[in-house]
């Protein structure tokens, strides 16, 4: 495990001033980006404070999706958890539930069968794939607009995210909300023949990764965009916890699949991406890579996947009356998004006394009021775009 | 005089009938030609393969409410798309289809072309301007600065055949290539790059992509026609088809040797000149990401213009040697 560097937290311009500091005249155009924009990435909302073409300052709103779900998790049982969660990252599911899961099997010290981690990590791979296919392609959206070459972009990485969403309905009957991951291992078993399938759809996803990095990473105009373009240095997305893609685009070397290893990753080497400049090509460059490290994890674990039973066994005779001794537990994983933690305060009930998730894209938000100033409206999309934000996981 | 005016009034019928239809099947035709580039089919539903997919879309729009914003400049809202529609359908009126075929051929004609070209800004302006939107006020201000700097390389581009053939008649530049050589063809160092300025610089007067800063969906929603519902929106959608159409039309002539051509009829020619430039723009839009409008206009003034200029030197340097 690399140890973090001490941070220094320096003296820094403080984003959050009144606007009266930036405008004493009051001469600037205040424009609502969203929460109905098309390219905010659901129902986020910026305030955008410009001159001209210029931003002066951002003010965020999130909670436009806010539905309580940490408050309803605490009135039902530990395995009726699952499926609500599904619904945080609606990009990456799979590992919401991994997290939540393992948050209730570190409080119940429950050992998960090594098939079962193998699986986890297995479906945590595919779906890194998916997640990151599905960035790509709206990033390109909002770069190249719904009328044009971003939409092209984004349906060929849709058509590749099929595949793997069809992989993930074989196993479990769901194609997005899959609620597998349970109580002590999984739910489903991997049918005969799966293997073959995933082998199969990889060799279409592989070479096409490379298409995808011709029509983006080695295009001019991609390119022109993107460089030096929400410039974040090391420093700042320390502070702010910023985790994931995002950080190791700068520069920083943190994965906590390779620094902190769960389930699989314990046994199989995961190569962490990273890049320099912590600008929206690095953090390009760095999703893009980890898209290929993945497909070789992918290839590298479905057939080592150990035999073996794939559910520890049920703790008591009714799943939903599981209780979990009183005290409180953090874990973290490494989702295609960055750090995703599940904070559990047990009072020995069968339903949790508090849940808290802890989302990377809230984190990763919390930088716009730093970068974003002194772009143009146009880099805003860009740098927000950049940053991956579920605004599910976001509001919760 | 009378029969002059007779043969106008035939021809300017003929040819915006010719032009409405062409727009409409070219709409269809971009849907499908997209369609196959993003691993889709297109529309398939409305008539045969789809194509009264068109018709189907204008029917909607003309069901749609009429929105005028509070506090919008109603005049000038709904004045607007009425003049976008107008400018870009006046500029068909001296495109040369064969000899024969052109409704009006000026002594000025690319001149004309130019200048209805340019007149299509002030409708994008004044829809920004009308809106009473921030979103469209910041498409408007785009297209206004991204129009004035691309009219510069496009004027100077199209002057490369105007003076290698010694005339501002469309007519007799194509007859002067039909007489010699394409501008593309010979000189082709002079009428290449002059020709892909052209073109470039079209694609940022018709706002297409990568050049479609104005509209630019993914940042201002749909820029200057934010605000723009039913008929007054199909105007709009409209007269950039048509801008497109009518100036790959003025692209063929120019430099493309217009209705020359073998063993068919110079209409065939034509027709097929205009569809290659057309398709060539719509290929490009469906490919690439939009430009920063910072990036625009680095583009056009630090290597357009002064591209152009040279290669207005050349051409008269050209024609003054050989």
């Amino acid at each position: 495990m690399t140890a973090l560097q001490t941070v220094h937290i320096t003296r820094r311009v403080d984003p959050h001033l009144p606007i009266d500091r930036y405008d004493p005249e009051g001469e600037l155009m205040l424009l609502h980006f969203g929460p109905q924009h098309p390219s905010t990435h659901g129902v986020f909302r910026m305030d955008l404070y410009l001159d001209g073409e210029k931003v002066v300052k951002v003010v965020p709103h999130v909670g436009y999706l806010h539905r309580a779900v940490e408050k309803l998790c605490e009135t039902l049982a530990y395995v009726q958890i699952t499926p609500i969660v599904d619904k945080n990252d609606y990009v990456s599911p799979m590992t919401n539930e991994q997290a939540l899961n393992m948050a209730f099997e570190a409080a119940l010290k429950l050992e998960v069968p090594r098939r079962a981690r193998w699986m986890r990590s297995l479906f945590a791979e595919l779906q890194r794939i998916a997640s990151h296919l599905l960035w790509l392609g709206t990033f390109a959206l909002d770069l190249g607009g719904a009328l044009g070459g971003g939409a092209t972009v984004f349906l060929h990485c849709f058509r590749e995210r099929e595949l793997v969403l069809d992989l993930f309905e074989e196993v479990t009957g769901a194609r997005f909300h899959y609620n597998t991951h349970t109580l002590g291992g999984n739910r489903h078993d991997l049918p005969a023949g799966w293997s073959a399938k995933v082998k199969a759809a990889l060799d279409i996803i592989g070479p096409r990764l490379d298409e995808y990095e011709s029509m983006t990473l080695q295009n001019r105009i991609f390119l022109d965009r993107t460089t030096g373009v929400g410039r974040l240095d090391a420093e700042l997305a320390l502070d702010l916890g910023i985790t994931g893609p995002i950080l190791r685009a700068c520069g920083v070397d943190h994965d906590l699949r390779r620094d902190a290893p769960f389930h699989a990753y314990d046994e199989v080497k995961v190569n962490v991406v990273t890049a320099q400049g912590g600008d929206c090509l690095a953090r390009a460059r760095v999703r893009i890579g980890e898209m290929r490290e993945s497909v070789r994890l992918v290839r590298e674990m479905v057939d080592a996947v150990p035999e073996g039973t794939i559910n520890a066994g049920r703790p008591v005779k009714l799943p939903v009356q599981t209780k979990i001794p009183h005290g409180q537990v953090y874990v973290a994983i490494e989702t295609p998004r960055g750090e995703l933690g599940t904070y559990l305060i047990s009072d020995g009930t069968q339903f949790p006394y508090r849940l808290k998730i802890r989302p990377p894209s809230l984190h990763a938000l919390s930088a716009l009021p730093y970068i974003i100033p002194g772009a143009t409206v146009s880099d805003a999309v860009a740098i927000l775009g950049s940053m991956d934000p579920i605004m599910g996981e976001v509001d919760r | 005089m009378s029969e002059g005016l007779v043969h106008g009034v035939v021809y300017s019928v003929v040819i915006v009938t010719v032009v409405l239809t062409a727009t409409a099947m070219a709409l269809w035709f971009e849907r499908k030609f997209a369609a196959r580039l993003q691993t889709r089919l297109g529309p398939t539903m409305v008539g045969p393969s789809g194509l009264l997919q068109p018709v189907a879309d204008l029917l909607k729009l003309l069901q749609k409410e009429d929105i005028v914003p509070a506090n919008a400049d109603a005049v000038i809202f709904n004045l607007v798309p009425l003049l976008a529609a107008l400018a870009a359908l006046g500029a068909a009126a001296v495109v040369p289809f064969s000899p024969s075929v052109v409704a009006s051929d000026l002594d000025v004609g690319v001149l004309y072309v130019l200048a209805i070209g340019a007149v299509t800004v002030l409708p994008v302006f004044g829809a920004g301007w009308a809106s009473n939107n921030k979103l469209a006020l910041l498409g408007g201000m785009r297209a206004v600065a991204q129009s004035i700097s691309y009219e510069v390389p496009l004027l100077l581009s199209a002057m490369v055949p105007v003076i290698l053939s010694g005339s501002l008649r469309l007519g007799t530049i194509v007859q002067a290539q039909a007489d010699h050589h394409w501008f593309v063809v010979w000189p082709f160092f002079i009428g290449i790059p002059a020709f892909f300025i052209f073109v470039l610089a079209m694609l940022a007067e018709s706002n297409r992509i990568p050049f479609d800063i104005p509209e630019a969906e993914s940042e201002l929603v749909a820029g200057v026609t934010t605000e723009y519902t039913g008929i007054k929106f199909a105007l709009f959608y409209m007269a950039e088809y048509i801008h497109t159409l009518v100036a790959s039309a003025v692209g063929a002539a120019l430099f493309l040797g217009g209705w020359d051509g073998p063993f068919r009829p110079g209409l065939h020619w034509m027709v097929l000149k205009t569809l290659l430039l057309f398709v060539a723009v719509y290929w490009i839009r469906w490919s690439l990401l939009r430009f920063r409008s910072d990036q625009l206009m680095a583009l056009c003034w630090k290597y357009l213009v002064p591209a152009s200029v040279l290669l207005v030197g050349a051409a008269a340097v050209w024609v003054v040697l050989v």
